[in-house]
């Protein structure tokens, strides 16, 4: 997983309150086996439609164009990423080159999913976020930077907005790390809290207590 | 001892480790495995030579892609059949129980699960699954997870997770003839919003939620995510005792009285303190449809579309506007006026025994309106469908000019081959009434299984509390 220190990039505007996961990535892309790949279906019942069997951009869609074209920060709504639990989103997203989301609020799993995949998360107030989506408007190929070790998205024109961040999320963003390969360094506490639930709880081991078996 | 509430004793017990920074390694119990949001996270161990933890806290079925027609011919889309191949492969691999799709048993994972007995109350259980809340109803804690920690729980058995915040919302007096728990959930979603409960893990007490039966008590728990909660939950009471006690993966004899001991301390102490307390009377609530492509745009079956104009808050206002776009309603419209082309009684939140009788109970000797191209009837599983037929429901469904299905989440999310064509509209008993879940330009309006009942036979919404039984 990329690790997030600093990231300066163009930043596009979706401005929609509570996108939802279906809305980031269609369920007709979920029956990938993979995890690559789904970047060009992002967005893609907004981003485009069907012509005379071909697929088509639908220009006004803000990833269909040119000033946005490349960009690697989005800015959102309140509730972004409300929905179904699909990591599918986080990984179309991240897939397509966003680092980071700028929003009021997001939804909690997709939150956990994009700690999983190396997307920072900001959380800006309810009026910061109305007078970016204003300056995005105003100001073609508009950048924001964004520092995680400071907790700051930084303006061109040197304005700053701190945002709050768990400090165990911020840690794995900046290193990019595994967390199984750190879970398993508990692994006697693990096998200590089975130990003592078999006996107090048998019933929750299946190998351990007798049941009707009976369909 | 300070009192606490049903989440803090679910949480308590399953801490392994607590991090100095306030993270904490929570243990999980029983993970549940679909072919969707599953395949990643096996290749991921596979890539890693690594094992599945705990194989016996797994259960797996396929149900997303699962045709609902006849199952002897196999799955005609490649890709829906990779998936399903893929997951019969992965158990098989790891040494994962799986109900596969021709298995009597196989259904929508979160329907089951609380069948067979495998979720019981006390535990935490997991799936990668936004409603594996629905398991809540139980007294368990139960939350969706994504792949990358399907991966870590098949690993570990456990998850890094911080406490959520607890909210009671408490529903008083009882719910009236023709009202079901899908409408008191969508009137709580509708008061709170779709973020009320971001950041909150809920539990639903008093005297109507007690007097719902299990069944009832998994759809208000399946919507919770619906209202932004990860989880939700209801204690344990008389009536979840009765309803596991035989299930297939319960506890029998001795080890059964022991359990049925631990789990009657399932329930928030009488002086414990939510983080957010919310009240409601059952008395008030009416059925309910949504308008328009989030579930807190609902309203009563007797009201209006909402007017955009009479909204103040510009973000809204443009969220309604949108929302009525897509659906292709004007303001003011009555909901009883809404004509459907499909109807749709299934899913997780609405495909079991209780969900079919009750929309058998408003088809009998009635016929589908002409206008209403298809209607769909999905159980939730094999045995709901066993004990449908053995009820003769299939026959009244049938005989209504309803199809009667094989189980899976069909055109909840349309992953199979059941789907709105575009510019369709549905009366569905899903959980979503996103822009394009039910097909790319399909339009939903979520109701309870007796409302979607009473709509494909008159071709319109209409009060299922006016209905005439026959």
């Amino acid at each position: 997983m990329e690790a997030f220190t600093v990231v300066e990039a163009v930043v596009a505007p979706l401005d929609r309150p509570n996108v939802d996961t279906d809305a980031i990535i269609p369920k007709q892309f979920l029956k990938t086996i993979e995890r690559k790949g789904l970047g060009k279906h992002l967005f893609d019942a907004w981003r485009y439609l069907e012509r005379d069997g071909k697929q088509v951009n639908i220009p006004e869609f803000v990833l269909n164009q040119p000033a946005y074209a490349g960009a690697q920060i989005l800015l959102a709504r309140e509730n972004f990423g409300c929905g179904s639990s699909r990591e599918h989103a986080p990984w179309a997203l991240a897939d397509y080159g966003f680092r980071a989301v700028i929003a009021p609020s997001f939804a909690d799993i997709f939150a956990n999913n994009c700690v999983q995949n190396g997307i920072l998360l900001v959380r800006l107030p309810m009026d910061v976020v109305d007078h970016l989506f204003h300056e995005v408007a105003a100001n073609p190929g508009y950048r924001l930077r964004i520092d995680l070790p400071a907790q700051e998205v930084q303006t061109m024109g040197d304005s700053r907005y701190t945002f709050p961040m768990d400090a165990g999320h911020k840690h794995k963003l900046m290193h990019g790390l595994d967390d199984i390969q750190l879970t398993l360094q508990h692994e006697g506490a693990i096998r200590a809290y089975e130990t003592r639930r078999r006996q107090s709880a048998p019933w929750l081991f299946r190998d351990a207590s007798p049941r009707s078996g009976q369909i | 001892m300070s009192a606490k509430t049903l989440y803090d004793k679910l949480w308590e017990s399953h801490v392994v480790h607590t991090e100095q920074d306030g993270g904490v390694l929570l243990y999980i119990d029983r993970q549940l495995l679909h072919e969707v949001t599953s395949p990643q996270a096996f290749s991921g161990l596979r890539a890693a030579g690594r094992k599945a933890w705990r194989i016996d806290a797994n259960i797996a079925t396929a149900d997303h892609n699962v045709p609902t027609t006849d199952r002897a011919a196999g799955i005609a889309d490649v890709t829906s059949r990779l998936q399903v191949d893929t997951l019969d492969q992965n158990c098989a691999e790891f040494g994962i129980e799986e109900f596969g799709m021709h298995d009597k048993r196989q259904g929508i994972v979160h329907v089951i699960a609380p069948e067979q007995g495998l979720t019981l109350p006390g535990m935490t259980v997991v799936c990668g699954d936004s409603h594996t809340a629905t398991h809540g109803a139980l007294g368990a804690l139960a939350f969706g997870i994504g792949t990358t920690e399907v991966e870590h729980v098949l690993a570990t058995q456990c998850l890094w997770a911080r406490k959520s915040k607890s909210m009671c919302i408490w529903v008083g007096g009882e719910l009236g003839n023709g009202v079901t728990a899908k409408d008191l959930v969508l009137a709580i979603i509708g008061r709170i919003g779709t973020a009320g409960g971001t950041g909150y893990a809920i539990e639903f007490a008093g005297p109507a939620v007690q007097a719902l039966s299990v069944e009832g008590r998994m759809t208000l728990c399946n919507m919770a995510i619906e209202a932004g909660a990860r989880s939700g939950m209801v204690g344990v009471d008389a009536v979840t005792i009765d309803y596991l006690r035989g299930r297939p993966y319960a506890p029998v004899g001795k080890v059964w009285d022991q359990a049925v001991a631990v789990w009657g301390e399932l329930h928030s102490d009488p002086d414990a303190q939510f983080d957010a307390e919310i009240r409601l009377e059952a008395t008030d609530v009416a059925p309910q449809v949504t308008w328009g492509t989030s579930p807190e745009m609902v309203v009563d079956i007797s009201a209006h579309v909402p007017d955009p104009a009479l909204e103040k808050d510009p973000v809204r206002r443009k969220g309604w506007s949108d929302a009525l776009a897509y659906m292709d309603l004007a303001a003011a419209t009555p909901i009883s006026s809404i004509a459907l082309d499909k109807v749709f009684i299934g899913s997780c939140t609405n495909a079991r025994i209780e969900d079919l009788r009750a929309a058998a109970a408003v088809a009998r000797g009635h016929h589908k309106a002409a206008s209403v191209k298809a209607v769909l009837v999905v159980p939730g599983s094999g045995l709901v469908k066993a004990q449908a037929e053995a009820e003769g429901l299939d026959r009244i469904f049938r005989d209504a000019g309803f199809e009667w299905r094989e189980p899976g989440c069909s055109m909840c999310l349309a992953m199979n081959a059941d789907r709105l064509e575009p510019g369709e509209r549905c009366a569905s008993t899903s959980n979503r009434n996103f822009e394009g879940r039910q097909g790319a330009g399909g339009r939903t309006h979520l109701v309870s299984p007796a409302m979607a009942a009473a709509a494909a036979i008159a071709g319109h919404f209409v009060d299922v509390r006016d209905w005439v039984v026959h």
